[in-house]
Parts: C-alpha cells; sequence; structure tokens
C-alpha cells in the first residue's frame, strides 16, 4: 500500500476543524486512557512485567534467525507451511498463488495490520476475488473504502450516525431496509451478513499477535470471535505476519498477551485467545485443511541490524497513540499510512521510506509519554529524534529550517557576539512590547503569533543585567 | 530561606548557573529569582559570561554535528563547578540525559559529559533534592495550579519538589488541574512548525487551568510558560502566569508573563 503523508499539514487542519471527529476521538481520552490507568494500578507487579515484556523482545531480536527457523521447522512438523517474503510484493504473490491453486472465489480476513502494510485486500480484489473484513471495525473501514485511523480501533474516527449512514446505504439490498442506529443492531447486521461468508469462504487470512517458535502456532486476541471463525471454518488458513511477532515460548506469548490487552484496552483479557498449530489433524472435528504461515520481512531485517532495533519489540498495543496529544487532536489519517501515532511516525519512514514520510518524525513535540505507556519500553522520541538526525544527514530538511536552525547554532558558538547581538534584539523588542506586554503580531513569527500573542521580553538580557549588577561597588 | 541540611552536599557548594537561552532573552527576572533561591539555600552562585545555549534546539531539530560543538562548549564552562543548576527541566534534561549520550563513541568527551550530567540540575529539584531547602517568610496571594512541563517530569522525574516548595509560600492555594501532566504543545520548533495542533493543545491545557478558578498559573519551563500564556492573552484570560521560581524568591511585583506594566 502506498503511504501518502505528504499532506500531513492540510490532513491535520481538516481533522481540528471536523467537529463530528473531534467527538468521536474523544472517546479515547476519556475512555481508554482511563481504563488502561486503572488496569496498570491494579497490577503491583506491571513494572516487573513490563521489564519481563522488554526481555523477551530483546532477547528474540537478537536471536530472531534461530526463533524463525525453529517456527519453521515447528510448523512443518505439524503439517503446515512457512513462507518467506522479503517485501510486500512478494508476500501478496505467495497469498495470490495459494488462492489460485485453491480455486479461490471468497476470501474472508481476520484483522490483520501487516496485510494493510502490504496492501494485500487490493491484490486480491484485482484478482476478482471477494474479500471481507470480519473485524467490525475493519469491515466498517473496508465498506467505507476508508483506511483505519488506529491500529486497535480502526473506526474510532467515526460516529456511531455516519456508520448508520455506511450501512444503511449498503446492507439495503441485503434484507436491511430500515435505518438502523444503535450499536447492538449496527453490530447484528454485521453478524448476520458475515456469519455466511465464514461458510462460502475457500480461504481465511489471519494476522498474529505471536508466533510461537516452541509450538509453531500463531496466536490472535478478538473479542468478537470473528478471528476463530475465520481460521477454522475456511479449508484453507493463512496466517500473514512480519517476523518480530516470533516469540520463544507459549509463556512469552502469555506475558506479553497480559502487558498487551491491558495496554490496549484496558481489560485483563480479550474474550477471544485463539492458538491455531497447524491444520485439521485425523479425528479433528474441524479445522482448516491447509495451513499457511506467510512470513514478511518488508524492511524488518534493515531495522534489526541498526539503531531502531528497538522499534521491533512492538506489540502493536496503541497505547502511544492513545496517549499522544497530537494524535489525540487529529487523529490517525493524517499520518497517511496503517501505522499512526508515535509507533507509526516511526515505522513508516522505516517502512516506507524517508521520502514518503518527511513531515511524521516532525509531528511530535518530543514530551515522552508515548515511552511512560510502552509496554515494551520502546524509546519513541529517541528514535524520532534519531529519524530528524537521518532527515538532516540525508539533506530532507526544509533549507528554511536548515538556515534558522544553522544560524541560531553558528552564533551560538560565539559566545560574545551572541550576547552582544541578543542585548540589542531584545532591547528594541522590550521597548516596543513592554506597554501592551505581548504581541499579536510580530515579523518572521507568524506560526508563534497566528494563535498566540508573544509575551514582550522584559527589555534587557540576564547576562546584561547579572554583568551590571556586579560592577556595582 | 534556610537550608536544613544534606548529607551529600559539599558545606557550601559551588554553583554554575545555567541561565538558558529564554530566561536570558525574555525573563531575567527568573534568572534572579534563580540566584536568590539558592544563594539563601547557602550556594555560592556564579554565571559564567560564556554560557549560551545548551544546543537542545540543534539537537531536536537533528542537526546533531552542531549541537555536539555548542555541548563541548557548555562542558568546558561548566565542568569546574560544583553544581551545573538551571531554571528548566528541559535544558537540565538535554544536559543530564542527551549530553552523555552525544558523546557514546568518544571516550575522552564522554566521561566529561558523564561527569557534567551526573551534577547537573533543574533548579527546584536541586534546591529539594541535593540542598534540602525550605523556605521562611515567602507569600504570595493567589490560587495557583501547576503545569508539569514534559522533560522535566519523564527525563528528570520532577513532580513532587516544585509543589513541596511551593507549599511553603504563604498565602498560595495549590489546586490541581486535569491532565495536568499532558504536554502544552510549545515543543521547542513544533509550536511553530504546526501552529494549528499546537494551539489546539495549549487551548485544551487552559481549559483545564479554567476548571480549576485559579487566578495564577506556574511552570517551570519558560517555553511552555510564553506558550500558555501567549495563548491566554489572545483569549484575553487575566490568569497570571509566573515561573515557580518567581513566587518562591517572592520576586512576583513585576508584571506577569505577557502582562502589560502596571500603571
Amino acid at each position: 500500500m502506498t503511504a501518502a503523508t505528504q499532506d500531513f499539514h492540510a490532513r491535520a487542519s481538516e481533522a481540528l476543524d471536523d467537529s463530528g471527529f473531534q467527538k468521536s476521538i474523544s472517546t479515547l481520552k476519556t475512555g481508554f486512557v482511563a481504563a488502561r490507568a486503572r488496569a496498570v494500578g491494579a497490577l503491583p507487579e506491571y513494572e516487573e512485567m513490563r521489564e519481563a515484556g522488554r526481555a523477551i523482545k530483546d532477547h528474540t531480536l537478537a536471536n530472531l534467525d534461530f526463533y524463525l527457523e525453529r517456527f519453521e521447522a515447528e510448523v512443518t512438523r505439524q503439517g503446515g507451511h512457512v513462507h518467506w517474503a522479503a517485501d510486500a510484493d512478494e508476500a501478496c504473490q505467495i497469498v495470490r498463488d495459494i488462492c489460485k491453486r485453491v480455486g479461490a472465489k471468497t476470501v474472508t480476513k481476520g484483522k490483520s495490520m501487516v496485510s494493510e502494510e502490504i496492501g494485500l485486500n487490493q491484490v486480491l480484489e484485482a484478482d476478482g476475488l471477494e474479500v471481507l473484513e470480519t473485524d467490525a471495525g475493519e469491515y466498517i473501514v473496508q465498506l467505507a473504502k476508508e483506511l483505519p485511523s488506529h491500529i486497535v480501533m480502526p473506526t474510532i474516527h467515526k460516529s456511531t450516525e455516519a456508520i448508520a449512514d455506511l450501512f444503511y446505504e449498503h446492507h439495503r439490498n441485503q434484507g436491511f431496509d430500515k435505518r438502523a442506529d444503535n450499536p447492538a443492531e449496527l453490530i447484528g447486521q454485521v453478524r448476520t451478513i458475515l456469519r455466511k461468508k465464514y461458510f462460502e469462504a475457500d480461504v481465511g487470512i489471519t494476522g498474529a499477535n505471536f508466533l510461537i517458535a516452541q509450538t509453531g502456532s500463531s496466536v490472535i486476541v478478538t473479542n468478537e470471535g470473528n478471528g476463530d471463525l475465520t481460521s477454522t471454518l475456511a479449508p484453507v488458513h493463512i496466517v500473514t505476519a512480519s517476523i518480530e511477532k516470533v516469540v520463544p515460548t507459549l509463556a512469552d506469548a502469555t506475558t506479553l498477551l497480559r502487558l498487551l490487552v491491558r495496554s490496549a484496552l484496558g481489560m485483563e483479557i480479550t474474550s477471544y485467545t485463539t492458538v491455531s498449530t497447524g491444520p485439521r489433524r485425523p479425528g479433528d472435528l474441524d479445522g482448516p485443511e491447509e495451513y499457511h504461515v506467510v512470513l514478511v520481512d518488508n524492511g524488518r531485517t534493515k531495522m534489526l541490524a541498526g539503531a531502531f532495533r528497538p522499534m521491533l519489540r512492538c506489540i502493536r498495543c496503541a497505547a502511544c497513540m492513545n496517549h499522544c496529544p497530537v494524535y489525540l487532536s487529529v487523529g490517525g489519517h493524517p499520518y497517511g499510512w496503517v501505522y499512526p501515532g508515535p509507533m507509526g511516525a516511526v515505522l513508516t519512514p522505516m517502512i516506507a521510506g524517508h521520502e514518503r514520510a518527511r513531515e511524521l518524525p516532525h509531528a511530535c513535540t518530543l514530551n515522552g509519554r508515548c515511552q511512560q505507556v510502552c509496554p515494551v519500553k520502546i524509546p519513541l522520541p529517541d528514535l524520532l529524534r534519531r529519524l530528524r538526525h537521518e532527515q538532516w544527514e540525508n539533506h530532507f530538511i526544509n533549507a528554511k529550517t536548515r538556515w534558522g536552525v544553522g544560524l541560531w547554532s553558528w552564533l551560538a558558538r560565539k559566545p560574545a557576539l551572541y550576547h552582544a547581538v541578543t542585548r540589542a534584539a531584545i532591547g528594541v523588542l522590550g521597548w516596543l512590547g513592554h506597554p501592551r506586554g505581548s504581541f499579536r503580531q510580530l515579523p518572521l513569527a507568524g506560526g508563534w503569533t497566528a494563535g498566540r500573542d508573544m509575551p514582550a521580553p522584559q527589555g534587557t538580557t540576564f547576562h546584561a543585567a547579572w554583568a551590571k549588577r556586579q560592577q556595582r561597588p | 530561606m534556610t537550608k536544613v541540611g544534606s548529607e551529600h552536599a559539599p558545606e557550601r557548594p559551588r554553583v554554575g548557573l545555567f541561565v538558558t537561552c529564554l530566561v536570558d532573552l525574555f525573563r531575567p527576572s527568573v534568572g534572579f529569582a534563580a540566584v536568590k533561591l539558592l544563594e539563601d539555600a547557602g550556594c555560592r552562585v556564579e554565571v559564567p559570561p560564556r554560557q549560551v545555549c545548551c544546543g537542545q534546539p540543534a539537537y531536536n531539530s537533528g542537526d546533531t554535528a552542531d549541537a555536539i560543538v555548542i555541548a563541548r562548549q557548555t562542558i568546558e564552562v561548566f565542568e569546574d563547578f560544583d553544581y551545573v543548576v538551571g531554571p528548566s527541566g528541559s535544558c537540565m534534561a538535554t544536559i543530564r540525559k542527551d549530553y552523555p549520550e552525544m558523546f557514546r563513541d568518544d571516550p575522552d568527551w564522554s566521561a566529561r559529559a558523564s561527569a557534567l550530567s551526573e551534577r547537573s540540575y533543574e533548579l527546584m529539584s536541586f534546591l529539594t533534592d541535593v540542598m534540602g531547602a525550605s523556605l521562611a517568610g515567602v507569600s504570595y496571594s493567589g490560587v495557583a495550579t501547576y503545569h508539569d512541563s514534559c522533560s522535566g517530569l519523564r527525563t528528570l522525574g520532577i513532580k513532587e519538589q516544585p509543589r513541596a516548595l511551593l507549599s511553603q509560600v504563604e498565602g498560595l492555594t495549590l489546586t490541581e488541574m486535569q491532565d495536568t501532566e499532558t504536554c502544552c504543545g510549545f515543543g521547542g520548533t513544533f509550536c511553530v512548525k504546526y501552529p494549528e495542533i499546537s494551539v489546539r493543545m495549549v487551548s485544551d491545557k487552559i481549559g483545564n487551568v479554567d476548571m480549576t478558578c485559579a487566578d495564577t498559573l506556574l511552570g517551570g519551563d519558560l517555553g511552555c510558560l510564553l506558550n500558555i500564556a501567549g495563548r491566554m492573552r489572545r483569549l484575553g484570560k487575566t490568569v497570571r502566569v509566573f515561573h515557580a521560581a518567581e513566587v518562591l524568591a517572592g520576586m512576583t511585583d513585576a508584571p506577569s508573563i505577557g502582562e502589560p506594566e502596571k500603571s
């Protein structure tokens, strides 16, 4: 999927002016932030668990080749198949080939962020397949032809009214001729429509919250049960997962699950935690006949080798965006791609390239709240600053900023000149500003004064005043 | 202010005041308040004239090479002091956390950066944690709420120290606002690169100040305070905005931030 992050500014402005959107996004602030705080607060061992989670991920990443090969061996031993995809195109091609071989017409899909990342739906639809998202949120954004604006709650940007309108438009021809507007009825429509699709599906695709090297299993968590129906009712189950999803053991996955669910939803456990291990065995009552795992690299090994390795600890809980004041102001769409908020501002340039995500590392105040709530302690502000450094080195920073920062730095290296220049400038500004106490407008400060006054300086620099005081007998 | 004594500090430590750019340029009164507080706590305060900026604007913009040159200059200026103290969590977090990281691959400078880092403190945390200072005879009439600035809070762990000191000011009532730990939207160059988002964030902050009915907003970082005061003036609010050091030093006769000269 192509990243379109160049117009962050414009999209952010639209979101700020959209009162319906602002109302929807505010539920994150009041609901999920408080729920997470309660869940974390109720757990005395939370900080130890967080450290354990970080250690599990770091250990696995340091030995990623070993655990991936162990995972492959176990999947194969269970009768499943592992496919290695270097990039998005290869990953999509592998899924296309499987669908083609089994003569698939209908594909059901559980929620999978990596499938969004590789643009799988578009590829399969272009092949003439019917592709149906079965997570209610993903179903809605698919129907609306939008991108998810949040990695856990894809429709957080949409109001119930907007969803009611959308369903009325699309579900009328499926027997729902009355406009429903309460959530229970709306979800009921999704369930009814999807129920028969689960049975019709030739291929069911899910993501993976974790891959277990020890057992060759894939693990997903859902609250709707759609993942189980997708993975067990279709004759072929394909798991799309990025390579950093592997952990050594089921016990490790359990530690991370406890962190994930609390951080994401403020719950202790999701309604469903599903472990899939291989295809149906002789004597099993249900389950797919084929089980495939597509392991997607798409930039991960490059991250593994360098300073961005800590980003691969991410377990996609979305706590960083739920607590990010920028995300909470503008939502996920201005980020322009699959992954929004702080984690997206790091991942998007790493996966889609700096050129396509120049703005993202800068749309951040480096306030550090994301790192504070990250269940695996990813130093997101440091990584964002490092991306700025890489942009600076590669001349991706615009001339105005380079010039401004450059001038300041040049002056700061010449203390005597700096103090003389600033004393003169502050003298003038202080004299002009002191009757009113602040400026409504100032040359070259339009970014500041568009929405704020600029408080006037007191009229002398501290250093000048201090020198004067020292001279007094 | 009287010193109640601390086991860690030398008897009368020699403290280099890191003034910070914004205090130097916009509000020297904060610098003088810092000097008074440090002297009252028993420190010998000096202000090295060759200090300039900590380098954070360059470092956070990605211009690491320039940031390193400026950091070396700061280390040279301050390394002979017992402590370097500044009235800003943000600048002091740069010296404390970022300097050692900047010189990670440079053994000579790494040692010097770490040595300075360990002796650098934000003003209010230095007064409480190192000097064990307490106030006497300081008063301020008003109801104040305190904004926790991000770098001080999350990088330096400054939360209780300013409140502990402010609770000793006679006539001052401290009231906590909702989301006091949420960023005000300043973020250095962020506030001019993304003015609309920044103004939304500072407006949310001011909404929370309003709900407390406080007549005074205090904080420990002038960047945030200029941002909040600037938006308050634009909205026509009459809430007074001071750096907490000004209140602690009893130096609130000057107009508050962004306020006109009293006639």
